[in-house]
């Protein structure tokens, strides 16, 4: 394979931190020289962050509580 | 006791993070909501075979996961087995990437990727078939690693990269539908005047 197949193939185990020191590097290196190869590298992690971002929530107080108070329950339960 | 309390406290504060991906998992707040109070419950009285110094997210997940798969899907009539198509590798990539050419200014797919609603991200990740959508969600979502998700999953690593592999395709085709469906794959009209 030629170092940009080589680039593209391993993308996601690059974004998804997976690579050896070595192959992280050396595909560190190649991006470096190469924009065509960057472009979809940096497509890829831009829209993760999106994903990451756009798929948070926040959890109702009420449900919390009520959480809290099952939890509080149990503990009495356990201590008995 | 003071143990289990310290535990909790801990656990309280990975909420945000279980009940988001309780939500997917179901795809209704009400299930949602007793999922993760079914889990904590779960953990809190199965502390005692959690090792400290451990992942204690990692661990909940795996709960959470568990406790899912054996309550919730049981109410279906059967597992979702559904495959995926066959979709090219860079799908979103190669039809919206590249646009900065067309625009001055902030990356041109940055700001388009921004463009997608909470509820339209939401959605592509939900249509995903179940088995791809927990392994899309660990990963991407949570940024659990590869060793981690096939723990929480208890299925092989490699089970666990091509169901990233093909969920993370079959994800960017629904949210290419998604942008087709509201014009946001061509840059000119919103931003012409800007």
């Amino acid at each position: 394979m030629s170092d940009c197949e080589n680039a593209l193939h391993e993308l996601y185990g690059y974004l998804d931190g997976e690579l050896t020191d070595e192959r992280r590097a050396a595909i560190q290196h190649h991006l470096d020289g190469c924009q065509p190869c960057a472009e979809p590298y940096d497509f890829e992690a831009e829209l993760r962050n999106v994903v990451r971002r756009k798929c948070a929530e926040q959890v109702p107080a009420s449900v919390m509580a009520k959480i809290r108070a099952a939890l509080d329950a149990e503990a009495t339960k356990l201590s008995d | 006791m003071a143990d289990r309390a310290t535990f909790a406290d801990q656990a309280m504060d990975l909420m945000p993070s279980l009940y988001a991906a309780a939500l997917r998992m179901t795809r209704n707040p009400a299930d949602a909501e007793d999922l993760v109070q079914e889990t904590y419950l779960r953990a809190y009285r199965g502390f005692g075979s959690f090792e400290q110094g451990t992942n204690l997210k990692a661990w909940l997940y795996r709960i959470l996961t568990n406790t899912y798969i054996n309550s919730y899907r049981a109410k279906k009539r059967r597992p979702d087995e559904t495959e995926l198509d066959e979709v090219e590798d860079l799908y979103l990539y190669r039809r919206i990437g590249g646009l900065e050419a067309a625009m001055a200014g902030r990356s041109a797919e940055e700001e388009l990727l921004d463009r997608f609603t909470d509820a339209e991200v939401k959605e592509a990740l939900e249509s995903l078939p179940e088995n791809f959508r927990m392994a899309v969600l660990l990963a991407d979502v949570e940024g659990f690693a590869y060793k981690e998700i096939a723990d929480i999953l208890d299925i092989p690593i490699g089970t666990v990269m091509s169901r990233l592999h093909r969920g993370r395709k079959a994800l960017q085709k629904r949210l290419y539908e998604f942008a087709v469906e509201r014009n946001l794959t061509d840059p000119t009209p919103d931003d012409a005047h800007v």
